[in-house]
């Protein structure tokens, strides 16, 4: 790791007027002219993802501004009128063991619970999880000049592609979003709030947060430089809601899904499924909303048959890479479960 | 590096504030094991090179210095964390407790003992990691049973494949505490 300077940023607004640039700007950069890159000063919060780029030399900014010690960014409070706020440093291991959160979005910390080991939950950021960057190999590579970090070529498709996307995977770079938290945010429709230098904030819904490499190939969400995330909103809970998350991978700990499922809906008194929402993890660039799906479940009742069908309808849209058609039966076996999962919890 | 290690009283830690600090040497101090010790760094030293280097704590291991083996453990507030992706400079002033602050040879920890009657040592390199993981578990739930022990030590990577031993030596403990208390 280079060496460089540190400091504690005051506030969010303070960090977000120090800060140069993104890291995914900086990882950019550094495939550029090295002096700009050099220059970098960016905003580190738990620093799990950054210090491993800096570690690798994928990154190397000339200062890091710290916020991870900035009160009005910590904690969990419900809401006046229903719904939780996450503030952007809240740890994985503080939401994981959080009753309320338990309570009202199981998709959601189910989902949390299974992201990476007992110590990195203990240090992970909310915010710093949705904003790492994907695990792709080639990405990760100091060796790669790849098309994400500003090269001119995708390694992916001819090469090793087998933790690669099976959908929206044909726009230039075939990386999977890296976040397992993600997955069930986005069923669970959250907010995402951001404060930029000048003080101004906005609220991002979650289906905008996410950037497909069709629309842009460098970055994977809409955040702009100087703009980091405040908090997290889930939105009311209400005592029709189901929702449920699964994953498959190789590792129970320290590994990222290679399929993972998220489903939420809401039941009425007869049994029938409105607002369905069935997203896919470890599937494409973004978390995956399988509207194939969704269109079979959402005004149905659920059984066993029309949980099959939803999870064919959804794998039978899937464009597989030359190594990881095996994805396929994962998410199908998957989404079946999670479906029945969350149709049978409370 | 000059390694000055001493106790110090508490008007004498440096408090980072929106000063700069680095890219060169600072001194810092750490609260580690209960005491105050002065030490020279870099910004970009992380917790287990400071501990290791140092303070020559050397019970704290460095495997795959990504954060993905967990033989780095250490309590940073009581909580496990991996000690090689942290930076010193984020951690002053907080209570660091690491293999070395658990027990030693004429005063072993509870796990420690029970680690060795129930063979959950071959190389040894995870274990001080392992340990204080299983040691934080038990601060926190002395009721153990398999999934308990199995999550908590989820983060570790032993090559000698003494999972089943440190279960069992885990297990063993819950129900001497449980007898213990009547």
């Amino acid at each position: 790791m280079e060496a460089f300077e540190w400091q504690q940023a005051a506030s969010p607004e303070n960090a977000a007027s120090l800060a140069t640039h993104t890291t995914t700007e900086a990882m950019l950069s550094a495939q550029g002219t090295r002096a700009a890159f050099t220059q970098a000063m960016l905003i580190k919060a738990g620093g799990v993802d950054l210090i491993g780029l800096m570690k690798d030399g994928l990154v190397s900014p000339v200062r890091l501004i710290d916020i991870n010690h900035l009160p009005e960014l910590q904690g969990i409070s419900e809401n006046a009128g229903g719904g939780f706020t996450i503030g952007a440093l809240t740890t994985l291991a503080q939401i994981a063991t959080h009753a309320g959160l338990m309570k009202h979005y199981p998709a959601f910390v189910q989902a949390v619970t299974t992201a990476a080991s007992p110590q990195i939950r203990n240090r992970a950021t909310l915010a710093g999880n949705l904003l790492q960057r994907p695990r792709c190999w080639y990405l990760r590579s100091a060796a790669h000049h790849c098309l994400r970090k500003g090269g001119e070529h995708c390694f992916a498709y001819a090469g090793d592609n087998r933790y690669h996307a099976i959908l929206a995977n044909h726009d230039g770079c075939a990386i999977v979003h890296p976040s397992t938290p993600a997955t069930a945010l986005l069923a669970l429709q959250a907010q995402i709030e951001s404060v930029s230098a000048n003080g101004v904030q906005r609220v991002i819904s979650i289906d905008d947060f996410f950037v497909l490499p069709s629309i842009d190939l460098h970055h994977e969400n809409v955040l702009r430089t100087g703009e980091l995330i405040t908090a997290i909103n889930l939105p009311a809970p209400h005592h029709t809601h189901r929702s449920a998350y699964l994953q498959l991978g190789e590792k129970t700990a320290f590994d990222w899904p290679l399929a993972a499922v998220a489903v939420f809906f809401a039941i009425d008194d007869k049994g029938i499924c409105q607002q369905t929402r069935i997203v896919l993890g470890g599937a494409a660039p973004t978390p995956w909303r399988a509207r194939e799906a969704e269109r079979i479940i959402e005004g149905s009742k659920i059984d066993q048959n029309n949980a099959r069908s939803a999870a064919e309808a959804a794998i039978a849209v899937a464009t597989p890479l030359s190594g990881n058609a095996y994805k396929l039966p994962l998410l199908c076996t998957l989404i079946n479960r999670t479906i029945m999962k969350a149709a049978t919890s409370e | 590096m000059s390694d000055k290690t001493h106790e110090t009283g508490t008007d004498q830690i440096i408090k980072p504030s929106a000063e700069i600090f680095g890219p060169g040497t600072i001194s810092m101090v750490l609260n580690v094991n209960g005491i105050l010790q002065s030490i020279e760094m870099e910004p970009r030293t992380t917790l287990a090179e400071a501990l290791r280097t140092s303070l020559k704590l050397t019970g704290t291991k460095v495997a795959c210095n990504h954060g993905a083996c967990s033989a780095c453990t250490v309590w940073l507030d009581d909580l496990p964390v991996a000690a090689c992706g942290i930076l010193a400079i984020e951690v002053v002033s907080r209570k660091i407790t690491t293999i070395e602050g658990l027990g030693d040879a004429d005063h072993l920890h509870p796990v420690q003992k029970s680690f060795i009657e129930h063979d959950a040592i071959q190389c040894g390199f995870c274990t001080p990691g392992m340990v204080m993981s299983c040691a934080a578990l038990l601060a926190r739930n002395p009721h153990l049973g398999v999934e308990e022990v199995e999550t908590a030590i989820s983060g570790h990577l032993c090559r000698c494949g003494t999972y089943p031993h440190v279960v069992q030596a885990m297990l063993s403990l819950s129900a001497e505490q449980e007898a213990d208390h009547g």
